[in-house]
């Protein structure tokens, strides 16, 4: 059930929600040298933030659709009632959304790069680094969902709630993808704390949310 | 569970509901081949005492035991976007086409779940419910929508279940064809 429950959160995504985060990644990409002017040297130096900044709000942005469409429809009653836990409920959310939103994210980074003047070995960082911190980011989306499910707004909710949590994950994923020593392993570890405890937070919101 | 035992036992439950209290020292057994009848004004507590039963709701006092359950209540937790025959598929596949034939549904399994009426949803929720082969159904306002040939449909189908040592708990206010036991709840 956990496995038909991924495979389905995956069909529905690429059906059309996780689409939407990397067409919002690609334009902020290609808005910044815009705003910053064609100094490949400045945008180099600043690009792996500013991809940090726009991979954590591209992931934020399907929030409104993990959780809450299943809350209403009655599905998370229903896989109560087959005796799976909330927690086993949003792991395998968690799972699918970062089956949709890791592969897609890591592309649309790869393709912005010549925007950004952002290549060798800045670009396989910033790629190492992403790829260790989107569990997370999938993670917490997942968790900000459930807490924010049924209610009105919750979408901009969500962000306010997602984005202090996430501050730790943006310093050492940012410091890990300009290369500075022993920030992905200190990016790994705050990746993994956030994973691992977003399901707990996740399935205790679902339970609290139930009417 | 072995035969005999009740298939549930709620011992003084009490629901409160955002500072109200819905009902309280309840108590229900319910057997292999019952049948439930609850009953009560609109607002009385009568799916909240269902959602009670499934354990989705906690009881203000008192304990529920019970052994698996199925629900069946306004939402058809079917993928909107996906062929009905599949949408009911991802809920198991062991009793579903028993279940599809029970409610009629048959010629419907490759129409998607968004085109369809509330009747027929209404069907599949209910085909759903028996699919899960659980031994106590518990089903709010099940008549809703239905036409006169998918309430014998579904008469057919509770009968089936009583008959093979299941119980059915119905919040409706309609007559219901067969021997069932009046609850009244918001007296």
């Amino acid at each position: 059930m956990i496995g038909a429950l991924i495979r389905r959160d995956v069909r529905r995504g690429l059906a059309g929600p996780a689409w939407l985060p990397i067409a919002f990644f690609e334009v902020v990409a290609a808005l910044l040298p815009f705003a910053i002017g064609p100094d490949a040297r400045l945008l180099a130096a600043i690009a792996p933030g500013a991809l940090w900044i726009a991979a954590l709000t591209a992931a934020l942005l399907p929030v409104e659709r993990l959780i809450e469409p299943d809350r209403a429809d009655g599905i998370l009653d229903q896989l109560f009632l087959r005796g799976i836990a909330e927690e086993s409920v949003a792991a395998a959310k968690i799972a699918a959304h970062w089956l949709t939103l890791a592969p897609l994210l890591l592309l649309a980074a790869v393709i912005a790069s010549p925007l950004l003047a952002l290549a060798g070995a800045p670009l396989v960082r910033t790629e190492l680094a992403l790829a260790v911190g989107t569990p997370a980011l999938a993670a917490l989306a997942v968790a900000v969902a459930a807490l924010t499910a049924g209610l009105p707004r919750a979408g901009a909710l969500a962000g306010l709630l997602l984005l202090p949590l996430a501050v730790p994950l943006l310093i050492f994923g940012a410091a890990a993808s300009q290369g500075r020593s022993g920030a992905l392993l200190l990016e790994a570890a705050v990746s993994l704390l956030l994973t691992a405890g977003s399901p707990f937070v996740a399935g205790a919101a679902i339970r609290a949310s139930r009417t | 569970m072995s035969a005999g035992e009740p298939l549930l036992d709620a011992r003084g439950v009490a629901l409160i509901r955002g500072g109200r209290l819905l009902f309280d020292a309840l108590d229900m057994c319910i057997s292999p081949g019952d049948g439930i009848q609850l009953t009560g004004p609109n607002g009385s507590g009568k799916t909240s005492l269902l959602r009670l039963f499934a354990g989705l709701l906690q009881p203000s006092a008192g304990t529920v035991s019970s052994a698996s359950i199925a629900l069946a209540d306004e939402h058809s937790a079917l993928d909107r976007e996906l062929p009905l025959g599949r949408a009911l598929a991802f809920w198991g596949q062991d009793r579903l086409d028993v279940a599809i034939t029970a409610f009629g549904l048959e010629p419907l399994s490759e129409v998607p779940v968004r085109l369809l009426s509330a009747g027929q949803i209404k069907r599949a929720a209910l085909a759903r419910t028996m699919a899960t082969g659980t031994m106590l159904w518990l089903l709010d306002e099940p008549h809703n929508g239905l036409d006169r040939e998918a309430v014998k449909l579904l008469d057919a189908a509770i009968a089936a279940q009583r008959g093979a040592g299941g119980a059915v708990i119905v919040a409706t206010h309609l007559a219901l064809a067969g021997e069932w036991r009046r609850v009244e709840l918001g007296q």
